[in-house]
């Protein structure tokens, strides 16, 4: 019952043009098949939360958006034009990895730097802004060997958005910030987000998720089984929390897989011409 | 093209910046040092002590560069990572952190085991071609298992399997191929030897450095017959072109291969 009220109610505005999407990606490791026919899109000025237990196949669509990792079928779309396996696209996209290892001996300076160095066009951010935005005037020309994580997290964060891209992938974003910092950092994305960027976020932190996103992408077993707005979400399971949410569900994908075929990932609202 | 040059150089100088201040790679140039030293203090002279260091370079180059490559790709693989996600091309991306790993490497190498003979005021314009040809010497062997070591990175995810990999090929070129070619050389021992033994020398880039090192050190006379043929055909400036040719190849391949895998990697 709750799950039929899901299929019906969990559309995304129609009105948004993806920035970034895939589609009908599937991809296996080895014999392991990770992702299945997952189709997801990423609006201008909306932040998507992509949810999911260990092992749902997060990051490996996140690195397949960012093109690290090659899907077996499918595509990525950036403003329309499909970009998978080129690398130019990556010069609107900014990443924060989770909890990245910098080289030990160089400082944040050095890594500012060398980002800078790698992309066909100047910072969007001087460096002055950046130190200034992510507190990184004490140590930043400290080597990040001895830096704390969470200062090395702040440097994370100034990497990915020293271009001003049009695209964010947060994996983790807040992943061992002091509640001050990771305060800062979401007023950042929700800047981020009224300044009509596509952002796509990845967390275990569900009060953040909640606090943040517009939109869920929930993935299990490699399908998606719920692709809509945070509102509709919660309005199909009474209004719960998004714990309790998707705990709803999980619920309910594993009766479907227990009595009979796997929900039809099709319950959301793809992109023309997407398969999902 | 010019971006290319310009990315390969930015990655190369971080990766500089960082392998140069690694406490192994100082480790590395202090020990050479401190070799090159002792058999400088145990000979008297430059040639002497630059002779005894030749089976210390032929096992510890290939060495400490394996291990030391896929040890560094594994650590350093999140950021590796990291500088994926920016707009540059793979193939752009290898040549900066190949080029990163052996400078630093062929530095420590080419200071340790001249600091000592310079501060000796010991490196005369007799001794200098000895010298340059054991950097030089050095400098390939780094520079063919530096990418021997990213293909094995490459290929493997495990950091474990993957040293032992490097070990094993370690092995292999440096030990076991030898026992090969002398259980070879005794059992055809009856038939002309000399070609079929220079196509084995050309099979194994340490046998090769060891021979050109051998030849200037005009080490030659003492193996006879088989020491006139290798000064026959490696001796003049054919066969140093023929050396330094194949020496080419032993880096250019392997580095291919690991380039294919680097580009194919799903990260």
């Amino acid at each position: 019952m709750r799950a039929a009220a899901i299929r019906e109610e969990h559309t995304l505005p129609t009105a948004t043009v993806p920035t970034l999407a895939a589609r009908g990606i599937v991809k296996s490791f080895a014999r392991t098949r990770v992702l299945r026919d997952v189709s997801i899109e990423l609006p201008a000025g909306r932040i998507t939360a992509v949810l999911g237990p260990n092992g749902s196949g997060k990051t490996t669509l996140n690195k397949i958006l960012l093109g690290l990792v090659r899907p077996n079928q499918g595509e990525v779309v950036f403003g329309g034009a499909v970009v998978t396996g080129s690398d130019a696209y990556r010069a609107r996209i900014g990443y924060m990895p989770q909890s990245p290892r910098f080289p030990e001996h160089l400082a944040a300076r050095d890594v500012l730097q060398l980002v800078a160095s790698l992309r066909p066009h100047s910072p969007g951010k001087s460096i002055e802004q950046l130190i200034d935005q992510f507190d990184l005037s004490s140590y930043y020309t400290r080597a990040l060997g001895v830096c704390s994580g969470g200062q090395r997290q702040r440097v994370n964060a100034a990497v990915a958005m020293m271009f001003d891209p049009e695209v964010l992938i947060l994996d983790e974003p807040t992943a061992g910030l002091d509640p001050v910092s990771s305060a800062a950092l979401k007023d950042r994305i929700i800047a981020e987000r009224a300044r009509g960027r596509a952002i796509l976020i990845t967390s275990h932190v569900l009060s953040e998720l909640e606090e943040l996103a517009d939109d869920i992408v929930f993935l299990l077993d490699g399908v998606v089984r719920y692709h809509g707005t945070m509102s509709a979400l919660r309005a199909s399971t009474g209004g719960l929390s998004l714990e309790r949410s998707i705990g709803a569900l999980m619920q309910s994908a594993t009766a479907g897989s227990a009595t009979g075929p796997r929900p039809d990932p099709t319950t959301t609202n793809p992109p023309s011409g997407a398969s999902s | 093209m010019a971006g290319t040059v310009a990315l390969v150089s930015a990655v190369l100088r971080a990766q500089v910046a960082e392998i140069a201040r690694n406490r192994w790679v100082l480790a590395y140039a202090i020990v050479l040092a401190v070799l090159t030293e002792a058999l400088y203090q145990l000979g008297g002279s430059a040639s002497r002590a630059l002779s005894g260091l030749l089976n210390v370079v032929l096992l510890l180059v290939p060495l400490v560069t394996t291990v030391f490559g896929v040890v560094y790709w594994h650590t350093s693989r999140e950021f590796t990572e990291l500088l994926l996600a920016q707009p540059v091309p793979r193939r752009a991306l290898w040549l900066g952190l190949y080029l990163g790993l052996v400078v630093p490497l062929i530095a420590a190498f080419a200071l340790g085991i001249t600091l000592p003979l310079a501060l000796h005021r010991a490196i005369t314009p007799d001794v200098l071609p000895l010298l340059l040809t054991y950097i030089l010497a050095g400098a390939a062997l780094t520079m063919s298992f530096a990418a021997i070591a990213l293909w094995i990175g490459a290929r493997q995810d495990d950091r474990l399997k993957a040293l032992g990999l490097a070990l094993a090929i370690w092995f292999l070129t440096t030990v076991v191929y030898d026992g090969l070619v002398v259980w070879f050389a005794t059992v055809y021992s009856d038939w002309p030897l000399e070609r079929p033994m220079l196509a084995l020398m050309f099979a194994n880039p340490v046998d090769l450095a060891r021979t050109a090192l051998m030849l200037r050190l005009d080490s030659a006379a003492l193996m006879g017959y088989t020491g006139a043929v290798l000064s026959n055909v490696l001796g003049g400036p054919r066969g140093l072109l023929l050396t330094g040719g194949v020496l080419i190849l032993w880096f250019v391949l392997p580095a291919l291969a690991a380039v294919r895998g680097f580009s194919r990697k799903d990260f």
